[in-house]
């Protein structure tokens, strides 16, 4: 995810410690204060109702969603979303991996699953919501509903393209089918699953929000378009905070969780490249 | 004749590939025997059909015809008694496993208690000098090392036949030497009987108690030459014998000879 | 030593096995009402869906809906693309840019689009600005990401060659640095492509401007479900043939660069 990682230590070369980790430091800070100083002066200046300044809107984060809120909106909402993100995640590689090794079930299902990837997450919402009324599973069922195609697909094609050195040695060694599974066929394909629960992380939680603000009366999604119908400004504003805040959480820790899982593929990245 | 230290025996060993615009024979009838406790080079032409021959060898692919037995079952399939050290080591480790990971592997499936699968991993690593890289993941040891590596896993497998596909083909010439003698190590040492696959001409004289030429494609064993230099053998003297030298030439000059396919035809194959 | 005539027996097989796929599906749909399975209210009929499918393309109401959907795609991903290729080539050449915006960067790119729904709604109302909003954040970071990628991965010895030949600046940036972001450019496009469609429809269901969205809003809300099947097929094959022709495209352009996979080093 970290597309542009820049080298800083080679620029500070020969100056002192300090003033490296000053300059990432500031690197690291620098454009968001500003810009949020800008935004403060700017919002100040200005009488528009709709850009509520930074500290007005750090307040209404507090007032709104520190206390019974939290437990209230914020809590399910994640609950429903790790929820919907476990099982993708579980039943698209358990899935990805049968289809991916078992070839006439490949050839037998690969339009349908292509069909199934192409419809717009969001468009399932109305669907499940007729199939299973407005409810808890519901909307879990709308998160797997999404999530699970990039998930499924790039388990596929992962395993499909299992190196044929290795399927032999593997062979050679009469390595048992569970061993195989373990060792050869999963970890084989894990930059490509990884890639696709990437994917399905952000779908998931899209699709979390917006059955919310469609059929819902609590969760973070209920909540910020309520306070975008009753003209409460700074407290959707900290709605958006909010979520933003759910993203990169999210992404840091796929990112944790990917450092370690695949740390053998970017060690592998990072020797070639030297 | 088979007899009692017989270990392979493989006769009129033929794999024809079938296609729809017409089959292309590959192995056209090879056979040969080996002994346990024997270093075998198989050598000949690029592209003869070393690797599909040494594929059959270990079972890893179907003869269309002919026999491969070991100590006197034939082999249909890869067995426990056989494990093979590939050509691309980079793609034959498991770059997500350990060094010691991928040496343990295949004793997984075997019933051994947890203190001899231990012994098995350290004694072979041991064996390959790399004892110290145990945690260490392949990618981060350069090609000789990894290649030792696979060797390694191959001697802790504990086969009876250790099968070689141009094992030091990637790697560079000083690496090579050095590897060439640890084969030479094992097999005096450890007993182990290995065939080594090579197109490496001074290789295969250098290593093999017996040298097998093969003709170029459909393949036949053109000669089967005893390499009679001293059992203790040495990258600089040895070289220098003039019986190596004479004999490189030999294996050299039939090589060429299969090249152009004017090699002699066994009385019995055709 | 693969033949071409087995290569042609193994895609027909191919082909007749995903079409047989394709029909079992439609089967066990038709199955499941007609079995009592779902009720048909929940469930229709495939063969209702297909007879409205069919009707609904011969409405001109349909195809002015569906003109509507892709004209806010299409001014959407083009203005997402324009601004990503511009900033993302400045902040991709300047390494200072590249360390200072990394945060910012960092922060913004997971927002869900979605979040941005209500404040798009308060500045515009319920029309297709409101929804060019939600597309163009959403594909602007497919695209500004793999540009700048694209731009950073400019090779260090065909730079240091370029330079000691004394090319201009302007003469590296077409020889050089296009290029070789070319392929990560197509790739950020064909996902913004399908990004920006999920959210030009998102937004006509959530918002309520005119579009294929708001019709699966309004067949829900009716109880038309015949209708909002319909519809969700459309979408899945709206969706099917954009993917198809940004992959076309993609792969015309990564024709003479077999190596780069833009998708695993995102």
């Amino acid at each position: 995810m970290t597309a542009h990682t820049g080298s800083v230590a080679s620029t500070a070369r020969g100056r002192g410690i300090g003033f490296r980790v000053g300059a990432s430091f500031l690197h690291a800070l620098g454009l968001p204060f500003l810009l949020l100083v800008i935004w403060g002066v700017a919002t100040s200046t200005s009488t528009n109702r709709f850009f509520p300044g930074p500290l007005t809107i750090f307040e209404a984060f507090v007032d709104t969603w520190v206390g019974p809120a939290f437990v209230e909106d914020v809590l399910p909402s994640l609950y429903r979303l790790g929820f919907g993100i476990l099982a993708s995640i579980v039943v698209g590689v358990a899935v990805g991996t049968l289809i991916g090794l078992v070839r006439w079930l490949r050839e037998l299902l690969e339009p349908l699953l292509e069909f199934f990837r192409a419809i717009p997450p969001p468009v399932l919402i109305p669907v499940v919501m007729l199939l299973l009324g407005i409810t808890d599973t519901m909307k879990v069922v709308v998160i797997v509903s999404g999530a699970i195609w990039p998930i499924l697909l790039n388990t596929i094609d992962g395993v499909r393209a299992t190196d044929s050195v290795m399927t032999e040695t593997a062979d050679s060694f009469q390595v048992t089918w569970w061993e195989r599974l373990r060792f050869l066929v999963l970890p084989a394909a894990s930059p490509r699953i990884m890639a696709g629960v990437r994917q399905g992380l952000s779908v998931a939680l899209i699709l979390m929000v917006i059955s919310e603000m469609f059929a819902s009366s609590s969760g973070l999604g209920y909540r910020i378009a309520y306070f975008q119908r009753n003209y409460l400004i700074a407290e959707m504003w900290s709605g958006i905070l909010l979520l933003g805040l759910v993203g990169v959480f999210l992404a840091v820790a796929f990112g944790v969780v990917e450092r370690r899982v695949l740390r053998w593929y970017h060690g592998i990245r990072e020797v070639s490249r030297a | 004749m088979p007899d009692r230290s017989t270990l392979l025996r493989v006769e009129s060993l033929r794999k024809v590939y079938e296609s729809t615009t017409g089959d292309v024979e590959a192995i056209g009838d090879v056979s040969f025997t080996m002994n346990a406790g024997e270093l075998v080079c198989i050598v000949g032409p690029s592209g003869c059909g070393k690797t599909t021959l040494l594929k059959c060898l270990a079972g890893l692919l179907r003869p269309t015809g002919g026999l491969v037995e070991m100590d006197g079952s034939p082999v249909t399939g890869p067995s426990p008694a056989m494990a093979v050290v590939f050509q691309e080591y980079g793609r034959s480790l498991y770059p997500w496993l350990t060094v010691r990971g991928n040496v343990e592997l295949p004793l997984r499936h075997k019933k051994l208690s947890r203190a001899e699968r231990e012994k098995l991993v350290t004694d072979a690593l041991e064996a390959v000098g790399l004892a110290h890289a145990m945690r260490s993941h392949p990618w981060q040891l350069s090609g000789g090392m990894q290649q030792r590596v696979a060797i390694a896993r191959a001697i802790a497998y504990q086969p009876e036949l250790m099968i070689m596909d141009e094992p030091f083909a990637a790697v560079d010439a000083q690496t090579r030497a050095d590897l060439e003698d640890l084969v030479r190590e094992l097999h005096a040492t450890r007993g182990m009987s290995i065939v080594f696959v090579t197109h490496d001409i001074d290789e295969s004289v250098y290593l093999g108690q017996r040298v097998l030429v093969l003709s170029k494609s459909p393949t036949w064993v053109q000669e089967d030459l005893a390499i009679d230099l001293p059992p203790e053998r040495d990258q600089i003297t040895t070289r220098a014998l003039p019986r190596f030298t004479a004999l490189r030439t030999h294996v050299y000059d039939q090589i060429q000879r299969a090249k152009r396919g004017q090699g002699v035809a066994p009385p019995l194959a055709r | 030593m693969r033949v071409p005539s087995t290569r042609r027996l193994r895609a027909l097989r191919k082909a007749l096995l995903g079409v047989v796929g394709l029909a079992g599906f439609l089967a066990i749909w038709q199955l499941i009402p007609t079995l009592g399975l779902i009720n048909s209210q929940y469930l229709p009929y495939v063969t209702d869906v297909i007879a409205r499918l069919s009707e609904e393309l011969r409405d001109l109401a349909f195809w002015r809906r569906l003109g509507a959907t892709m004209t806010s795609w299409a001014i959407g991903l083009a203005v997402a693309t324009f601004a990503a290729i511009v900033l993302g080539t400045i902040v991709g050449l300047v390494p200072f840019l590249r360390r200072a915006t990394h945060t910012t960067v960092e922060f913004l790119r997971p927002i869900p689009s979605v979040a941005l729904i209500p404040l798009a709604v308060l500045m515009f109302g319920i029309q297709r600005q409101a929804a060019l909003v939600i597309i163009i954040y959403a594909s602007f970071w497919q695209v500004f990401v793999q540009v700048i990628y694209g731009v950073a991965d400019v090779d260090a010895v065909a730079r240091d060659t370029a330079r000691s030949f004394g090319l201009t600046r302007r003469e590296r940036l077409s020889h050089l640095v296009l290029p070789t972001t070319l392929p990560y450019l197509m790739t950020g496009l064909r996902l913004a492509a399908s990004v920006a469609l999920i959210l030009a429809i998102t937004a006509e269901m959530v918002i309520g401007n005119p579009g294929l969205g708001r019709m699966i809003e309004l067949s829900r809300s009716a109880g038309d479900s015949v209708g909002l099947y319909a519809f969700v097929v459309v979408t899945g094959l709206l969706g099917l043939l954009v993917n198809l022709v940004f992959r076309f495209i993609e792969r015309r352009s990564l024709s003479w660069h077999q190596s780069v996979r833009g998708e695993e080093v995102l």
